[in-house]
């Protein structure tokens, strides 16, 4: 966790803009003690500039009133802060224990092979960054990929190939469990606090999150209530009815972005 | 005598737009609040006291004393934090948890805020789950414009803001000292406790964190009552609780079911271990618990019955290896990223993992001896109890734990030159292949 500071400073890379300046010190603004927004604000720096740059490192220092050397010390700490140029997509597969053995060793093993690069390294394109990742919690779904922190359930070596060649070529591609795949750029912005307006797209939840309730349904089973009666449960088809068509209602009065299309993959 | 399955925090998981307020309150959601504002915030902390619920993520200490910790003759500010941290791995309940239902989180935050008298709380979920985050900002920026946040909640004379910070990538973070050094904006290194967070917690000011699923059961102990909530569970694990299977069984998922349920019961429930196949090992609780076997089929799921079979209950991930899984392989790799995670700040945890993995590694590829199994077992024994956190001691789990049940395997690495198993074989594209 600890690796030396690589200087991978690139000539052509952009000064952080005034708005980026006012940003840090909103955040820093946000918390009891400034300190606390260190994290998100390196999330910003990533945003803005595509890793974490020694540029970064010293506005994020002077805005808090800390030395750099502070701040590197935790930016290296956090697998999350590169200290290089990340791809427009960061693909990352689980190969802890339970993911490796459903397939995401073999689905790792295809993916270097298939764009020709090493664990954290990004294709020539600077498109796909691919590393391999620790336990996503989506272990239900294994084995999984993530894209800029999205996630793609239950994938094969066959799945992954045909997802990283979608997001090189441009198509649009969602989640499973998320929604229409921003860049790595855009995630960082909305993980240092700033949100993109995408909440309410993608499901509730995939088929394994609703495993239970789902039989829990078709046995007639539930939770006891506080009264010994049923909990609240459409017991009619006419209330089952009524509150369908509150459904219906409200989804038509929202605009959905997403088409209320929730497939993971790239979009036909 | 309740249900095999009972769904409370994931009952409306399949409604249409189950993230958002409306859907929450349709399913009876911010109904608890206006009741807890009513109420003395000290007899919120005994109604959840007498509930008897349980920490969900892992220690399974009583949320209501947790509370009861803080020093309310303290001047200072208290805080609440959510560990959403959730990183253990095969751990997977809070995620889903919050992608559908972020407002149970959100109603109960602010039910035990209002219990410990904190105006600030902070929601600290992983970085690496970037939907998820959306969907809590969303969820607070909801909370607010409803005013179930911000000042004078419902009139109620109550003030609290809600944080949703995103970490960074550390799985030490979830453990709580560390959590907090990293909301502090600093590397996620545990604490030397005492002092206790609740007294000298975030900012050294009296702190309680909570899991996720803990804070989530809030809003339906206090709307539902007490008696409701132990009318569930077993004598000393109250409640219900999300129970996450996966791996090789038939229909892995989060199953809902109150506690003390058993593994055959719930494999029983999910279609059973994948078609042709038999159980040959599994976690109860994530890595960090001891692995069990088929002899333990029958065990409660509780916190005292996994305990009695030598494990612990811990997060209630329960991650099924059929026989064609290597035992070594799957250890090896667990140590692997418990020597990843390690956060180097004591001797025995930074090295031990080193060696360990080391060791095993030998192992696996059919080098080595027999004696390496008790270089291994010697490792552990100066690794757990000797740590500064619980991350050693969750290291040696699985090593201690599988030489113990599958000493044999290991000794068969050495005769065989190698790993005498074929990793295709468990994936879950074999099986498709095998029933294609």
């Amino acid at each position: 966790m600890t690796e030396p500071v690589a200087d991978a400073e690139q000539s052509d890379q952009a000064h952080l803009s005034k708005q980026t300046h006012t940003e840090l010190r909103e955040l820093a603004a946000r918390y009891p003690q400034s300190r606390s927004a260190l994290l998100p604000m390196l999330h910003l720096v990533q945003s803005a500039q595509g890793y974490v740059t020694t540029e970064g490192i010293e506005v994020c220092a002077d805005v808090l009133g800390l030395t750099a050397a502070e701040v590197a010390s935790v930016a290296t700490f956090y697998t999350m802060y590169k200290r290089r140029p990340v791809g427009d997509y960061h693909v990352g597969v689980c190969t802890n224990t339970l993911c490796a053995i459903m397939g995401g060793d073999a689905i790792f093993d295809r993916l270097k092979d298939h764009l020709d690069v090493g664990n954290d390294e990004t294709t020539p394109d600077g498109k796909v960054t691919l590393e391999h990742v620790e336990c996503n919690a989506a272990c239900d779904y294994a084995p999984v990929v993530m894209v800029n922190w999205e996630f793609f359930d239950n994938q094969t070596p066959e799945s992954a190939v045909e997802l990283v060649e979608a997001l090189r070529s441009g198509t649009q591609v969602r989640a499973t469990r998320g929604a229409r795949v921003c860049t790595w750029r855009e995630a960082e912005r909305v993980l240092a606090g700033f949100p993109d307006g995408r909440a309410n797209e993608g499901p509730a939840a995939g088929p394994a999150s609703l495993a239970g309730l789902k039989l829990a349904r078709e046995r007639g089973w539930e939770a006891p209530n506080g009264n010994g009666v049923p909990t609240r449960r459409p017991r009619t088809a006419v209330e089952a009815a009524e509150q369908a068509d509150t459904h219906r209602a409200e989804s038509e009065t929202k605009v959905d972005e997403s088409d209320a299309e929730t497939k993971g993959g790239p979009d036909a | 005598m309740p249900d095999p399955l009972t769904p409370v925090m994931s009952a409306h998981w399949d409604a249409d737009r189950a993230w958002t307020l409306r859907a929450y309150e349709r399913a009876g959601g911010y109904d608890a609040l206006p009741k807890a504002l009513r109420m003395q915030p000290g007899a919120v902390i005994d109604l959840v006291k007498e509930s008897g619920l349980r920490g969900r993520g892992g220690a399974g200490f009583p949320t209501g004393m947790k509370w009861g910790f803080i020093p309310q003759d303290n001047p200072k500010p208290k805080y609440l934090v959510v560990n959403a941290d959730e990183s253990e791995p095969g751990t997977c309940k809070d995620i889903p948890l919050m992608l559908a239902n972020p407002h149970a989180l959100v109603e109960g935050v602010i039910i035990g805020s209002y219990a410990i008298g904190a105006n600030t709380a902070f929601i600290y979920v992983r970085g690496e789950v970037l939907h998820v985050v959306r969907r809590l900002q969303h969820a607070v920026e909801e909370a607010y414009q409803a005013g179930h946040l911000g000042k004078n909640i419902k009139g109620s004379g109550y003030d609290l803001d809600i944080i949703v910070h995103a970490g960074a990538g550390a799985y030490i973070c979830g453990e709580e000292t560390a959590l907090l050094d990293s909301l502090e904006g600093r590397r996620g290194q545990p604490r030397l406790r005492p002092p206790f967070p609740a007294v000298a917690g975030l900012y050294a000011c009296p702190t309680v964190v909570n899991n996720v699923e803990s804070i989530a059961s809030v809003p339906y102990i206090v709307s539902r009552g007490v008696d409701w909530f132990e009318s569930m569970g077993t004598e000393k694990s109250k409640g219900v609780t999300l129970y996450s299977l996966s791996g090789h069984v038939t229909n892995p998922g989060q199953y809902e079911a109150p506690l003390g349920i058993t593994l055959a019961e719930l494999l029983d429930l999910a279609g059973g271990v994948r078609a042709g196949h038999r159980l040959k090992f599994w976690t109860p609780g994530g890595s960090s618990t001891p692995l069990l076997t088929a002899e333990h089929l029958d065990v409660p799921l509780d916190y005292e019955g996994v305990a009695e079979a030598g494990s612990m209950l811990g997060t209630k991930a329960l991650q099924i290896f059929d026989e064609t899984t290597c035992v070594v392989r799957a250890v090896l790799r667990w140590t692997e990223f418990y020597k990843h995670e390690s956060c180097g700040k004591c001797t025995p945890c930074r090295e031990g993992t080193w060696w360990l993995v080391q060791t095993l590694q030998r192992l696996e590829n059919g080098e080595g001896s027999e004696a390496d199994l008790d270089l291994l077992l010697d490792l552990c024994d100066n690794i757990v109890g000797r740590s500064f956190c619980a991350l050693g001691d969750g290291a040696a789990a699985p090593i201690t734990s599988s030489i113990e049940f599958f000493r044999q395997e290991y000794l068969d690495h050495l005769s065989n030159g190698g790993c005498p198993f074929d990793p295709e074989l468990s994936t879950l594209f074999a099986a498709a292949g095998a029933s294609a």
